[in-house]
């Protein structure tokens, strides 16, 4: 909060329930990266996306708030863990990693952030003037947006998971002896 | 009030985290969920955007992703569910059929 003083804001109830809720997306993202088990690691990504969904409620995205919940949150998460058991997976195994990913993995992913904060840097003046959190009632403008404008891809999206499922079944099953 | 720009830092230190985890975890339903993380974090540079504008595009296509992340779990844990009984172990480092 103390970067927000110093651009002259004042702290309101809202910039301190983003930073909380950034604080616990984070920190639920660094957990991914350094728990050794998968299911901690599902466990922390879990924990980032019910602080993305606070933060789409913050900005006052109601309906894309509960769909992170219950689709991210519910359903692929679920899966997720769901396969970690099937699978009985153990605690990641330490294996020679390569030179490469420790020489060039590093300074390439700080890069990229190097990257997108310079962009965000150069183009927010624009942006700057901060958006109101609960202004829009939108809901319903979301949804005659997908069912007017959006319904070709909206179709295509039913004929994306109809394959998907397709897919799913050949992988899974048994090959017959 | 929050600036639209800290929504997008955010969004941008969690993809840059999602690149790291990708780059460096062996387990194969780890660095699945790496891009899960990824995915996440376009989200909400989508959603900030769209409520910045005041224009909801970027929620529908908030919706666009996440049916193909669903579409992309199903397929994808069928191919590591597959991978795994083939080869007795969750580690990409073993799964080098195609290296040289």
């Amino acid at each position: 909060m103390a970067d927000a003083q110093e651009l002259g804001q004042p702290v309101t109830p809202q910039l301190a329930i983003f930073f909380v809720l950034a604080a616990i997306a984070v920190i639920g993202a660094l957990s991914l990266i350094l728990q050794r088990h998968p299911i901690h690691s599902a466990l922390s990504l879990i924990v980032v996306m019910i602080a993305l969904a606070g933060l789409y409620l913050l900005m006052g995205s109601e309906f894309v708030a509960a769909v992170q919940i219950i689709v991210y949150g519910g359903a692929i998460m679920v899966l997720f863990v769901f396969v970690i058991m099937l699978l009985n997976a153990g605690a990641e195994e330490r294996t020679n990693v390569s030179k490469l990913a420790g020489v060039a993995g590093i300074p390439l992913a700080v890069a990229l952030l190097g990257f997108l904060a310079a962009a965000i840097a150069r183009s927010n003046e624009s942006a700057q003037a901060g958006l109101q959190s609960g202004t829009l009632a939108n809901t319903k403008e979301i949804s005659m947006m997908l069912f007017k404008d959006f319904v070709y891809p909206f179709e295509l999206t039913s004929f994306l998971i109809l394959v998907a499922i397709l897919g799913a079944i050949v992988l899974a099953q048994r090959e017959k002896s | 009030m929050v600036p639209t720009s800290y929504y997008l830092i955010l969004s941008a230190v969690l993809f840059g985290l999602g690149v790291v985890a990708f780059v460096f975890k062996r387990n194969v339903i780890t660095i699945f969920m790496s891009i899960e993380l990824m995915l996440n974090a376009v989200n909400l540079a989508f959603v900030a955007f769209s409520q910045a504008r005041h224009q909801s595009d970027g929620q529908v296509f908030v919706l666009f992703v996440i049916v193909v992340a669903a579409a992309e779990a199903a397929v994808g844990l069928g191919i590591i569910i597959l991978t795994a009984r083939n080869r007795q172990s969750l580690n990409v480092e073993r799964v080098d059929l195609l290296k040289l």
